[in-house]
Protein backbone atom coordinates (compact mmCIF):
# COMPACT_ATOMS: atom_id res chain seq x y z
CA UNK A 1 0.00 0.00 0.00
CA UNK A 2 1.66 3.38 -1.02
CA UNK A 3 -0.71 5.77 -0.12
CA UNK A 4 -3.75 6.02 2.64
CA UNK A 5 -6.84 4.73 1.97
CA UNK A 6 -9.78 6.56 3.16
CA UNK A 7 -12.86 5.11 4.55
CA UNK A 8 -16.30 6.46 5.04
CA UNK A 9 -19.34 4.10 6.82
CA UNK A 10 -23.14 4.72 6.80
CA UNK A 11 -25.29 3.61 9.42
CA UNK A 12 -28.02 4.05 11.93
CA UNK A 13 -27.49 5.16 15.47
CA UNK A 14 -27.37 1.89 17.48
CA UNK A 15 -26.44 -0.21 14.71
CA UNK A 16 -22.70 -0.59 15.22
CA UNK A 17 -21.08 1.88 12.40
CA UNK A 18 -19.00 3.33 14.68
CA UNK A 19 -17.98 -0.01 16.42
CA UNK A 20 -17.37 -1.73 12.69
CA UNK A 21 -14.90 1.72 12.01
CA UNK A 22 -13.27 0.99 15.25
CA UNK A 23 -12.72 -3.09 14.22
CA UNK A 24 -11.35 -1.91 11.11
CA UNK A 25 -8.97 0.22 12.55
CA UNK A 26 -7.70 -2.51 15.31
CA UNK A 27 -7.50 -4.92 12.17
CA UNK A 28 -5.11 -2.44 9.96
CA UNK A 29 -3.01 -1.62 13.46
CA UNK A 30 -2.53 -5.26 13.97
CA UNK A 31 -1.25 -4.99 10.56
CA UNK A 32 1.21 -2.68 11.96
CA UNK A 33 -1.11 0.38 9.41
CA UNK A 34 -1.00 3.75 11.32
CA UNK A 35 -5.14 4.04 11.40
CA UNK A 36 -7.61 6.91 12.91
CA UNK A 37 -11.41 5.97 13.23
CA UNK A 38 -13.64 8.39 14.28
CA UNK A 39 -17.40 9.20 14.29
CA UNK A 40 -19.15 11.79 13.31
CA UNK A 41 -22.10 12.66 15.56
CA UNK A 42 -25.59 14.42 14.88
CA UNK A 43 -28.43 14.11 17.35
CA UNK A 44 -27.38 11.13 19.98
CA UNK A 45 -30.28 9.41 19.37
CA UNK A 46 -31.05 5.68 18.02
CA UNK A 47 -32.36 4.90 14.61
CA UNK A 48 -30.58 8.14 13.23
CA UNK A 49 -27.86 8.47 10.43
CA UNK A 50 -24.79 8.35 11.46
CA UNK A 51 -21.22 8.66 10.06
CA UNK A 52 -17.77 7.31 11.08
CA UNK A 53 -14.84 7.47 9.51
CA UNK A 54 -11.38 5.37 8.41
CA UNK A 55 -7.72 6.85 7.39
CA UNK A 56 -5.34 3.95 7.00
CA UNK A 57 -1.61 4.57 6.39
CA UNK A 58 1.94 3.39 6.39
CA UNK A 59 2.62 6.91 8.10
CA UNK A 60 1.51 8.84 10.86
CA UNK A 61 -1.67 11.16 9.19
CA UNK A 62 -1.83 15.16 10.91
CA UNK A 63 -5.14 15.37 8.85
CA UNK A 64 -8.31 15.32 11.47
CA UNK A 65 -10.92 16.93 9.09
CA UNK A 66 -13.85 14.58 8.08
CA UNK A 67 -13.54 12.42 4.68
CA UNK A 68 -15.05 13.96 1.85
CA UNK A 69 -13.85 12.22 -0.99
CA UNK A 70 -13.30 8.67 0.02
CA UNK A 71 -11.88 5.69 -1.52
CA UNK A 72 -14.48 2.67 -0.01
CA UNK A 73 -18.21 3.82 1.27
CA UNK A 74 -19.30 1.05 3.26
CA UNK A 75 -23.32 1.13 4.11
CA UNK A 76 -24.54 -0.73 7.21
CA UNK A 77 -28.13 -0.55 6.72
CA UNK A 78 -29.81 -0.19 2.96
CA UNK A 79 -32.88 1.92 3.41
CA UNK A 80 -29.82 4.78 4.38
CA UNK A 81 -29.66 4.52 0.42
CA UNK A 82 -33.21 6.98 0.13
CA UNK A 83 -32.30 9.37 2.33
CA UNK A 84 -28.91 9.82 2.19
CA UNK A 85 -26.15 10.56 -0.42
CA UNK A 86 -24.26 7.66 0.61
CA UNK A 87 -21.64 7.78 -2.77
CA UNK A 88 -20.48 11.69 -2.42
CA UNK A 89 -17.28 12.31 -3.14
CA UNK A 90 -16.76 8.94 -3.48
CA UNK A 91 -13.62 7.91 -6.35
CA UNK A 92 -14.98 6.00 -9.05
CA UNK A 93 -11.63 3.58 -8.60
CA UNK A 94 -13.27 3.09 -5.31
CA UNK A 95 -16.24 1.09 -4.21
CA UNK A 96 -19.12 1.29 -2.40
CA UNK A 97 -20.22 -2.11 0.10
CA UNK A 98 -23.57 -2.17 0.72
CA UNK A 99 -24.58 -4.68 3.23
CA UNK A 100 -28.06 -6.54 1.68
CA UNK A 101 -29.07 -9.66 0.00
CA UNK A 102 -29.73 -7.84 -3.38
CA UNK A 103 -27.24 -7.69 -6.40
CA UNK A 104 -25.03 -4.82 -6.67
CA UNK A 105 -26.56 -3.77 -9.81
CA UNK A 106 -30.08 -3.52 -8.12
CA UNK A 107 -28.66 -0.02 -6.59
CA UNK A 108 -27.10 1.41 -9.71
CA UNK A 109 -30.21 3.44 -9.80
CA UNK A 110 -30.51 4.32 -6.10
CA UNK A 111 -26.40 5.47 -6.18
CA UNK A 112 -27.26 8.88 -8.14
CA UNK A 113 -25.14 8.15 -10.64
CA UNK A 114 -22.04 6.70 -8.98
CA UNK A 115 -20.04 4.76 -12.40
CA UNK A 116 -17.44 2.97 -9.86
CA UNK A 117 -17.65 -0.61 -8.10
CA UNK A 118 -20.86 -1.45 -6.32
CA UNK A 119 -20.59 -4.90 -4.02
CA UNK A 120 -22.99 -6.32 -1.78
CA UNK A 121 -22.87 -8.67 1.31
CA UNK A 122 -25.87 -10.36 2.98
CA UNK A 123 -24.64 -10.14 6.20
CA UNK A 124 -27.79 -11.08 8.08
CA UNK A 125 -27.70 -14.50 6.16
CA UNK A 126 -23.98 -14.85 7.35
CA UNK A 127 -23.86 -14.22 10.84
CA UNK A 128 -27.12 -16.21 11.93
CA UNK A 129 -25.87 -19.07 9.73
CA UNK A 130 -22.59 -18.72 11.56
CA UNK A 131 -23.58 -16.76 15.38
CA UNK A 132 -27.49 -17.61 15.22
CA UNK A 133 -27.74 -13.69 15.93
CA UNK A 134 -27.93 -10.80 13.84
CA UNK A 135 -24.26 -9.17 14.35
CA UNK A 136 -23.83 -7.18 11.03
CA UNK A 137 -20.55 -5.39 12.02
CA UNK A 138 -17.86 -8.61 11.68
CA UNK A 139 -19.11 -9.84 8.04
CA UNK A 140 -19.27 -6.08 6.85
CA UNK A 141 -15.52 -5.85 8.47
CA UNK A 142 -14.33 -8.63 6.42
CA UNK A 143 -15.97 -7.18 3.39
CA UNK A 144 -14.73 -3.88 3.59
CA UNK A 145 -11.31 -5.49 3.93
CA UNK A 146 -11.67 -7.86 0.97
CA UNK A 147 -12.84 -5.11 -1.45
CA UNK A 148 -10.37 -2.57 -0.30
CA UNK A 149 -7.54 -4.94 0.66
CA UNK A 150 -6.52 -2.61 2.97
CA UNK A 151 -4.91 -5.38 4.77
CA UNK A 152 -3.31 -8.80 3.49
CA UNK A 153 -5.90 -11.49 4.00
CA UNK A 154 -4.12 -14.01 5.91
CA UNK A 155 -2.38 -11.63 8.09
CA UNK A 156 -5.89 -10.38 8.75
CA UNK A 157 -7.70 -13.26 9.62
CA UNK A 158 -4.43 -14.45 11.70
CA UNK A 159 -4.69 -11.56 13.64
CA UNK A 160 -8.24 -11.68 14.00
CA UNK A 161 -8.09 -14.94 15.15
CA UNK A 162 -5.95 -13.87 17.69
CA UNK A 163 -8.30 -10.92 18.97
CA UNK A 164 -10.82 -13.20 19.40
CA UNK A 165 -9.44 -15.63 21.52
CA UNK A 166 -8.19 -12.91 23.59
CA UNK A 167 -11.57 -11.26 23.58
CA UNK A 168 -14.09 -14.23 24.20
CA UNK A 169 -11.52 -15.96 26.78
CA UNK A 170 -14.50 -16.94 28.59
CA UNK A 171 -16.35 -18.28 25.78
CA UNK A 172 -14.01 -19.95 23.38
CA UNK A 173 -16.79 -22.17 21.35
CA UNK A 174 -17.50 -18.86 19.39
CA UNK A 175 -14.36 -17.87 18.61
CA UNK A 176 -15.08 -19.86 15.56
CA UNK A 177 -18.35 -19.09 14.48
CA UNK A 178 -17.21 -15.42 14.02
CA UNK A 179 -14.01 -16.64 12.33
CA UNK A 180 -16.21 -18.77 9.69
CA UNK A 181 -18.03 -15.22 9.74
CA UNK A 182 -15.43 -13.42 8.51
CA UNK A 183 -13.86 -16.06 5.75
CA UNK A 184 -17.50 -16.58 4.24
CA UNK A 185 -17.72 -12.96 4.09
CA UNK A 186 -14.32 -12.35 2.15
CA UNK A 187 -15.64 -15.39 -0.26
CA UNK A 188 -19.35 -14.29 -0.97
CA UNK A 189 -19.25 -10.37 -1.02
CA UNK A 190 -20.60 -9.34 -4.37
CA UNK A 191 -19.73 -7.09 -7.15
CA UNK B 1 10.24 1.11 26.32
CA UNK B 2 7.03 2.13 24.68
CA UNK B 3 4.31 0.36 23.91
CA UNK B 4 2.89 0.98 20.34
CA UNK B 5 -0.96 1.06 20.92
CA UNK B 6 -4.03 2.91 19.11
CA UNK B 7 -6.21 4.61 21.39
CA UNK B 8 -8.78 7.53 21.63
CA UNK B 9 -7.85 10.81 23.68
CA UNK B 10 -9.75 10.17 26.23
CA UNK B 11 -8.28 6.62 26.93
CA UNK B 12 -5.05 7.94 26.58
CA UNK B 13 -6.25 10.04 29.58
CA UNK B 14 -7.32 7.78 31.41
CA UNK B 15 -4.50 5.85 31.07
CA UNK B 16 -1.85 8.73 31.89
CA UNK B 17 -4.16 9.46 34.77
CA UNK B 18 -4.21 5.34 35.68
CA UNK B 19 -0.26 5.01 35.60
CA UNK B 20 -0.34 8.09 37.77
CA UNK B 21 -2.56 6.53 40.33
CA UNK B 22 -3.76 9.78 42.10
CA UNK B 23 -5.22 9.87 45.57
CA UNK B 24 -8.51 11.38 44.62
CA UNK B 25 -10.66 11.36 41.29
CA UNK B 26 -14.00 13.65 41.65
CA UNK B 27 -16.31 12.65 38.68
CA UNK B 28 -19.31 13.94 37.36
CA UNK B 29 -19.60 13.04 33.58
CA UNK B 30 -20.94 15.24 30.32
CA UNK B 31 -20.21 14.26 27.15
CA UNK B 32 -17.46 14.45 25.55
CA UNK B 33 -15.22 13.67 28.59
CA UNK B 34 -17.97 11.10 30.10
CA UNK B 35 -15.36 8.42 28.99
CA UNK B 36 -12.56 9.35 30.90
CA UNK B 37 -13.91 8.56 34.53
CA UNK B 38 -15.56 5.34 32.78
CA UNK B 39 -12.61 3.79 31.89
CA UNK B 40 -10.86 4.98 35.42
CA UNK B 41 -14.21 3.30 37.34
CA UNK B 42 -13.02 0.53 35.24
CA UNK B 43 -9.63 0.65 36.93
CA UNK B 44 -10.85 1.07 40.54
CA UNK B 45 -13.15 -1.98 39.80
CA UNK B 46 -10.71 -3.66 38.45
CA UNK B 47 -8.21 -2.66 41.17
CA UNK B 48 -5.66 -1.54 39.35
CA UNK B 49 -5.78 1.63 41.09
CA UNK B 50 -6.10 2.72 44.66
CA UNK B 51 -7.70 6.57 44.01
CA UNK B 52 -10.57 7.53 46.37
CA UNK B 53 -13.19 7.24 43.37
CA UNK B 54 -16.05 9.78 44.54
CA UNK B 55 -19.00 10.79 42.81
CA UNK B 56 -20.57 14.11 43.10
CA UNK B 57 -23.88 15.18 41.50
CA UNK B 58 -22.56 18.42 39.82
CA UNK B 59 -19.40 19.75 38.29
CA UNK B 60 -19.42 22.85 40.98
CA UNK B 61 -19.04 19.76 43.56
CA UNK B 62 -16.65 17.33 41.44
CA UNK B 63 -13.98 20.33 41.50
CA UNK B 64 -14.59 21.40 44.73
CA UNK B 65 -14.01 17.79 46.26
CA UNK B 66 -10.59 18.14 44.28
CA UNK B 67 -10.13 21.35 46.25
CA UNK B 68 -10.75 19.42 49.51
CA UNK B 69 -8.54 17.39 48.39
CA UNK B 70 -5.58 19.08 47.42
CA UNK B 71 -6.18 21.29 50.74
CA UNK B 72 -5.66 18.38 52.95
CA UNK B 73 -2.22 17.83 51.19
CA UNK B 74 -2.95 15.12 48.31
CA UNK B 75 -3.04 14.35 44.64
CA UNK B 76 -7.15 15.32 42.98
CA UNK B 77 -7.97 15.16 39.45
CA UNK B 78 -10.87 15.61 37.23
CA UNK B 79 -12.23 16.19 33.92
CA UNK B 80 -15.04 17.55 32.46
CA UNK B 81 -16.49 19.56 29.30
CA UNK B 82 -18.37 22.45 28.17
CA UNK B 83 -21.37 23.77 30.54
CA UNK B 84 -19.49 21.06 32.94
CA UNK B 85 -16.46 23.69 32.94
CA UNK B 86 -18.78 26.31 33.18
CA UNK B 87 -20.58 25.43 36.21
CA UNK B 88 -16.46 24.99 38.10
CA UNK B 89 -16.11 28.85 37.23
CA UNK B 90 -16.76 30.13 40.98
CA UNK B 91 -14.26 27.21 42.33
CA UNK B 92 -11.61 27.14 39.28
CA UNK B 93 -10.65 30.99 40.51
CA UNK B 94 -10.67 29.54 44.19
CA UNK B 95 -8.38 26.93 43.35
CA UNK B 96 -6.15 28.67 41.54
CA UNK B 97 -6.29 32.07 44.02
CA UNK B 98 -5.47 29.42 47.11
CA UNK B 99 -3.07 27.37 45.21
CA UNK B 100 -4.23 24.35 44.94
CA UNK B 101 -2.42 21.92 41.91
CA UNK B 102 -5.59 20.24 40.89
CA UNK B 103 -5.49 18.83 37.09
CA UNK B 104 -8.44 19.24 35.28
CA UNK B 105 -8.86 17.30 31.79
CA UNK B 106 -11.25 19.53 29.16
CA UNK B 107 -12.25 18.01 26.15
CA UNK B 108 -12.98 20.88 24.67
CA UNK B 109 -16.29 21.40 23.58
CA UNK B 110 -18.84 24.55 22.51
CA UNK B 111 -21.19 26.64 24.87
CA UNK B 112 -24.65 26.70 24.46
CA UNK B 113 -26.14 28.52 22.15
CA UNK B 114 -27.58 26.66 20.54
CA UNK B 115 -26.98 23.56 22.42
CA UNK B 116 -24.05 21.81 20.37
CA UNK B 117 -22.18 18.93 22.01
CA UNK B 118 -19.16 19.54 19.39
CA UNK B 119 -15.53 20.85 19.91
CA UNK B 120 -14.67 24.18 20.21
CA UNK B 121 -12.81 26.37 22.69
CA UNK B 122 -15.66 28.42 24.35
CA UNK B 123 -14.88 26.53 27.26
CA UNK B 124 -11.93 26.49 28.03
CA UNK B 125 -11.11 30.04 26.83
CA UNK B 126 -13.83 31.03 28.69
CA UNK B 127 -11.73 30.30 31.69
CA UNK B 128 -8.68 31.97 30.13
CA UNK B 129 -8.60 34.26 33.28
CA UNK B 130 -9.25 31.52 35.74
CA UNK B 131 -5.91 31.17 37.13
CA UNK B 132 -5.11 28.15 35.63
CA UNK B 133 -2.27 26.90 33.29
CA UNK B 134 -3.74 25.44 30.12
CA UNK B 135 -2.17 23.12 27.76
CA UNK B 136 -3.41 22.21 24.45
CA UNK B 137 -2.95 18.97 22.29
CA UNK B 138 -2.88 18.29 18.36
CA UNK B 139 -3.29 14.64 19.00
CA UNK B 140 -4.19 11.32 21.36
CA UNK B 141 -0.27 11.45 21.64
CA UNK B 142 0.00 15.10 22.54
CA UNK B 143 -2.49 14.82 25.18
CA UNK B 144 -1.30 11.79 26.34
CA UNK B 145 2.71 13.49 26.96
CA UNK B 146 0.57 16.43 28.02
CA UNK B 147 -0.83 14.60 31.23
CA UNK B 148 2.30 12.79 32.16
CA UNK B 149 4.31 16.15 32.45
CA UNK B 150 1.11 18.28 34.50
CA UNK B 151 1.29 17.23 37.80
CA UNK B 152 4.97 17.97 37.50
CA UNK B 153 4.23 21.43 36.63
CA UNK B 154 1.49 22.10 38.79
CA UNK B 155 3.12 21.38 42.30
CA UNK B 156 6.08 22.45 41.22
CA UNK B 157 6.91 24.92 44.25
CA UNK B 158 7.44 28.07 42.63
CA UNK B 159 4.74 27.19 40.71
CA UNK B 160 2.07 25.74 42.56
CA UNK B 161 -1.44 26.28 40.33
CA UNK B 162 -4.32 24.37 39.10
CA UNK B 163 -3.84 23.17 35.17
CA UNK B 164 -6.25 22.21 32.47
CA UNK B 165 -5.31 19.76 29.92
CA UNK B 166 -7.41 20.16 26.99
CA UNK B 167 -8.01 17.98 24.30
CA UNK B 168 -10.76 18.66 21.29
CA UNK B 169 -13.77 17.12 21.91
CA UNK B 170 -14.90 13.95 19.60
CA UNK B 171 -12.23 14.93 17.13
CA UNK B 172 -9.68 13.97 19.80
CA UNK B 173 -11.66 12.74 22.22
CA UNK B 174 -13.62 10.66 20.59
CA UNK B 175 -10.54 9.79 17.78
CA UNK B 176 -8.36 6.15 18.23
CA UNK B 177 -5.29 6.85 16.73
CA UNK B 178 -1.99 4.84 17.02
CA UNK B 179 0.25 6.18 20.29
CA UNK B 180 3.27 5.32 22.14
CA UNK B 181 2.88 4.67 25.65
CA UNK B 182 5.36 4.46 28.47
CA UNK B 183 5.14 1.70 30.79
CA UNK B 184 4.00 2.42 34.28
CA UNK B 185 6.65 2.21 36.47
CA UNK B 186 9.01 4.93 34.09
CA UNK B 187 5.75 7.16 34.11
CA UNK B 188 5.35 6.88 37.73
CA UNK B 189 9.29 7.05 38.47
CA UNK B 190 8.64 10.46 35.81
CA UNK B 191 5.89 12.06 37.84
CA UNK B 192 7.02 11.14 41.27
CA UNK B 193 5.23 11.76 44.41
CA UNK B 194 3.31 14.31 45.56
CA UNK B 195 4.47 15.93 49.10
CA UNK B 196 3.32 19.76 49.69
CA UNK B 197 5.67 21.42 52.27
CA UNK B 198 2.07 22.80 53.70
CA UNK B 199 -1.32 21.81 54.00
CA UNK B 200 -4.55 22.02 55.71
CA UNK B 201 -4.15 18.75 57.89
CA UNK B 202 -0.28 19.32 58.85
CA UNK B 203 -0.02 18.53 62.37
CA UNK B 204 3.27 20.39 62.70
CA UNK B 205 2.43 23.23 60.85
CA UNK B 206 -1.63 23.38 60.02
CA UNK B 207 -2.44 25.57 57.21
CA UNK B 208 -5.41 28.40 56.74
CA UNK B 209 -6.85 27.92 52.75
CA UNK B 210 -8.96 30.43 51.31
CA UNK B 211 -9.08 33.01 53.96
CA UNK B 212 -10.57 36.13 53.36
CA UNK B 213 -8.19 38.65 51.87
CA UNK B 214 -8.95 42.43 53.11
CA UNK B 215 -7.86 44.89 50.39
CA UNK B 216 -4.63 45.43 52.50
CA UNK B 217 -3.81 42.02 51.71
CA UNK B 218 -5.75 40.69 48.29
CA UNK B 219 -3.13 42.62 45.79
CA UNK B 220 -0.43 41.07 47.37
CA UNK B 221 -1.92 37.64 47.19
CA UNK B 222 -2.75 38.32 43.47
CA UNK B 223 0.35 39.46 42.72
CA UNK B 224 1.96 36.51 43.98
CA UNK B 225 -0.61 34.50 42.00
CA UNK B 226 0.54 36.58 39.10
CA UNK B 227 4.02 35.63 39.68
CA UNK B 228 4.01 31.99 39.59
CA UNK B 229 2.25 32.12 36.51
CA UNK B 230 5.57 33.95 34.99
CA UNK B 231 7.45 31.05 37.33
CA UNK B 232 5.38 28.46 35.28
CA UNK B 233 7.21 29.30 32.06
CA UNK B 234 10.40 28.06 33.23
CA UNK B 235 8.90 25.27 34.85
CA UNK B 236 7.14 24.25 32.08
CA UNK B 237 10.24 24.21 30.17
CA UNK B 238 12.19 22.42 32.71
CA UNK B 239 9.75 19.58 32.91
CA UNK B 240 9.37 19.18 29.00
CA UNK B 241 13.68 19.29 28.97
CA UNK B 242 13.29 15.97 31.28
CA UNK B 243 10.05 14.34 29.31
CA UNK B 244 12.73 14.62 26.14
CA UNK B 245 15.23 12.96 27.81
CA UNK B 246 13.12 10.20 29.85
CA UNK B 247 11.00 9.59 26.62
CA UNK B 248 12.12 11.27 23.38
CA UNK B 249 9.69 13.34 22.73
CA UNK B 250 9.99 17.05 22.27
CA UNK B 251 7.56 19.59 23.71
CA UNK B 252 7.44 23.59 24.20
CA UNK B 253 5.50 26.85 24.56
CA UNK B 254 4.25 25.70 20.85
CA UNK B 255 5.52 24.23 17.96
CA UNK B 256 7.02 25.94 15.04
CA UNK B 257 6.27 24.20 11.44
CA UNK B 258 8.45 25.36 8.68
CA UNK B 259 8.69 28.58 10.11
CA UNK B 260 12.79 29.81 10.01
CA UNK B 261 11.68 31.12 6.12
CA UNK B 262 8.15 31.84 6.33
CA UNK B 263 6.51 34.59 5.14
CA UNK B 264 3.16 33.91 5.58
CA UNK B 265 1.65 32.05 8.85
CA UNK B 266 -1.02 31.08 10.38
CA UNK B 267 -0.98 30.91 14.73
CA UNK B 268 -3.50 28.02 15.29
CA UNK B 269 -4.69 25.41 18.06
CA UNK B 270 -5.15 21.88 18.60
CA UNK B 271 -6.13 19.31 15.84
CA UNK B 272 -6.39 22.38 13.46
CA UNK B 273 -3.10 22.62 13.22
CA UNK B 274 -2.17 18.86 12.30
CA UNK B 275 -4.85 19.97 9.40
CA UNK B 276 -3.28 22.85 8.36
CA UNK B 277 0.43 21.36 8.29
CA UNK B 278 -0.96 19.20 5.05
CA UNK B 279 -1.51 22.70 3.80
CA UNK B 280 1.64 23.98 4.39
CA UNK B 281 3.33 21.07 3.23
CA UNK B 282 1.59 21.31 0.07
CA UNK B 283 2.09 25.32 -0.21
CA UNK B 284 5.94 24.48 0.14
CA UNK B 285 5.79 21.96 -2.70
CA UNK B 286 5.00 24.75 -4.95
CA UNK B 287 7.49 26.75 -2.99
CA UNK B 288 5.42 29.39 -1.17
CA UNK B 289 7.48 30.24 1.93
CA UNK B 290 4.32 28.89 4.55
CA UNK B 291 4.42 28.16 7.82
CA UNK B 292 2.59 27.36 11.00
CA UNK B 293 2.42 28.24 14.53
CA UNK B 294 0.82 25.73 16.96
CA UNK B 295 0.26 27.13 20.56
CA UNK B 296 0.67 24.38 23.13
CA UNK B 297 0.39 26.50 26.05
CA UNK B 298 -1.78 29.64 26.47
CA UNK B 299 -1.50 29.98 30.33
CA UNK B 300 0.85 31.06 30.48
CA UNK B 301 1.25 32.61 27.12
CA UNK B 302 4.47 32.70 25.41
CA UNK B 303 4.32 36.11 24.02
CA UNK B 304 8.14 37.11 23.88
CA UNK B 305 9.00 33.62 22.32
CA UNK B 306 5.84 34.10 19.93
CA UNK B 307 6.83 37.60 18.56
CA UNK B 308 10.77 36.18 18.39
CA UNK B 309 9.23 33.78 16.14
CA UNK B 310 6.99 35.97 14.26
CA UNK B 311 9.33 38.78 13.79
CA UNK B 312 9.76 39.34 10.01
CA UNK B 313 7.28 37.30 8.75
CA UNK B 314 5.18 39.62 6.54
CA UNK B 315 1.39 38.27 7.33
CA UNK B 316 0.10 36.47 10.14
CA UNK B 317 -3.66 34.91 10.03
CA UNK B 318 -4.64 34.18 13.86
CA UNK B 319 -7.06 31.84 13.65
CA UNK B 320 -9.71 31.74 16.87
CA UNK B 321 -11.53 28.42 17.55
CA UNK B 322 -14.18 30.23 20.10
CA UNK B 323 -16.02 33.76 19.83
CA UNK B 324 -15.26 36.30 22.18
CA UNK B 325 -18.12 38.37 20.93
CA UNK B 326 -15.36 41.56 21.05
CA UNK B 327 -16.01 42.62 17.92
CA UNK B 328 -12.49 43.20 17.36
CA UNK B 329 -11.57 39.37 17.70
CA UNK B 330 -10.83 36.54 19.49
CA UNK B 331 -8.62 35.65 22.58
CA UNK B 332 -6.10 33.99 20.89
CA UNK B 333 -5.90 36.87 18.31
CA UNK B 334 -5.67 39.62 21.18
CA UNK B 335 -2.85 37.56 23.19
CA UNK B 336 -1.07 37.30 19.59
CA UNK B 337 -1.28 41.17 18.63
CA UNK B 338 -0.64 42.17 22.28
CA UNK B 339 2.52 39.79 22.00
CA UNK B 340 3.63 41.95 18.88
CA UNK B 341 2.90 45.23 19.95
CA UNK B 342 6.33 46.97 20.99
CA UNK B 343 8.08 45.00 17.78
CA UNK B 344 9.14 47.53 15.10
CA UNK B 345 8.91 44.85 12.21
CA UNK B 346 5.65 43.09 12.99
CA UNK B 347 3.95 41.29 10.35
CA UNK B 348 0.52 42.65 9.31
CA UNK B 349 -2.22 40.15 11.10
CA UNK B 350 -6.08 39.36 10.86
CA UNK B 351 -8.24 37.33 12.85
CA UNK B 352 -10.65 34.27 11.42
CA UNK B 353 -12.93 32.74 13.78
CA UNK B 354 -13.70 29.59 12.53
CA UNK B 355 -14.44 25.73 13.37
CA UNK B 356 -17.37 26.93 15.74
CA UNK B 357 -19.49 23.98 17.02
CA UNK B 358 -17.98 21.53 14.98
CA UNK B 359 -18.29 22.94 12.30
CA UNK B 360 -15.50 21.24 9.95
CA UNK B 361 -11.96 22.45 8.96
CA UNK B 362 -10.85 21.28 6.37
CA UNK B 363 -6.95 21.34 4.22
CA UNK B 364 -8.87 23.17 1.56
CA UNK B 365 -9.88 25.81 4.30
CA UNK B 366 -6.41 26.31 5.14
CA UNK B 367 -5.86 26.79 1.77
CA UNK B 368 -7.76 29.41 1.52
CA UNK B 369 -6.60 31.35 4.07
CA UNK B 370 -2.78 30.96 3.16
CA UNK B 371 -4.57 32.71 -0.27
CA UNK B 372 -5.27 35.48 1.78
CA UNK B 373 -1.98 35.76 4.03
CA UNK B 374 -0.49 35.95 -0.08
CA UNK B 375 -2.67 38.72 -1.14
CA UNK B 376 -1.62 40.84 2.28
CA UNK B 377 1.66 40.15 1.87
CA UNK B 378 1.80 40.83 -2.26
CA UNK B 379 -0.36 44.22 -1.16
CA UNK B 380 1.01 45.15 2.24
CA UNK B 381 -2.87 45.90 3.24
CA UNK B 382 -4.29 43.26 5.91
CA UNK B 383 -7.95 44.45 4.78
CA UNK B 384 -10.57 43.41 7.05
CA UNK B 385 -9.24 42.78 10.41
CA UNK B 386 -11.57 40.51 12.00
CA UNK B 387 -13.81 37.75 9.74
CA UNK B 388 -15.60 34.91 10.11
CA UNK B 389 -15.48 31.53 7.64
CA UNK B 390 -17.34 27.90 7.17
CA UNK B 391 -20.29 29.81 7.82
CA UNK B 392 -23.13 29.71 5.41
CA UNK B 393 -24.53 32.54 3.80
CA UNK B 394 -27.70 33.53 2.57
Amino acid sequence: MDKMIEIRWHGRGGQGAKTASQLLADAAFMAGKFVQSFPEYGPERSGAPITAYNRISDERCCVHSNIYEPDYVAVVDETLLESVDVCAGLKENGAVIINSAKDPEEYRELLRGYKGRVCTIDAREISLRNLGAYFPNTPMLAAVVAVSACVDREQFLQDMEGSYRHKFAKKPQVVEGNLKCLREAMDEVKG
Amino acid sequence: MSIRERLSGNEAIATAMRQINPDVFAMFPITPSTEIPQYYAQYVADGRVDTEFITVESEHSSLSACLGAEAAGVRAVTATSSAGLSFMNEVLYVAASSRLPVVLAVACRALTGPININHDYSDSMAERDSGFIQIYAENNQEVYDNYLQAHRIAEHPDVRLPLMICEDGFITSHAIENIELEEDEAVKKFVGEYHPENYLLKKENPLAVGPYGVSNYYMEARVAQAQAMKNAKKVILEVAADFEKTFGRSYSFFEAYKMEDAEIAMVIMGSSAGTAKAAVDQLRAEGVKAGLIKIRVFRPFPGEELAAVLKGVKAVAVMDKSEGFSACGGPLFAETAGACINMPDRPLMVDIVFGLGGRDFTVDAALSVYDRLKNIAATGEAGELYTHMGQRER
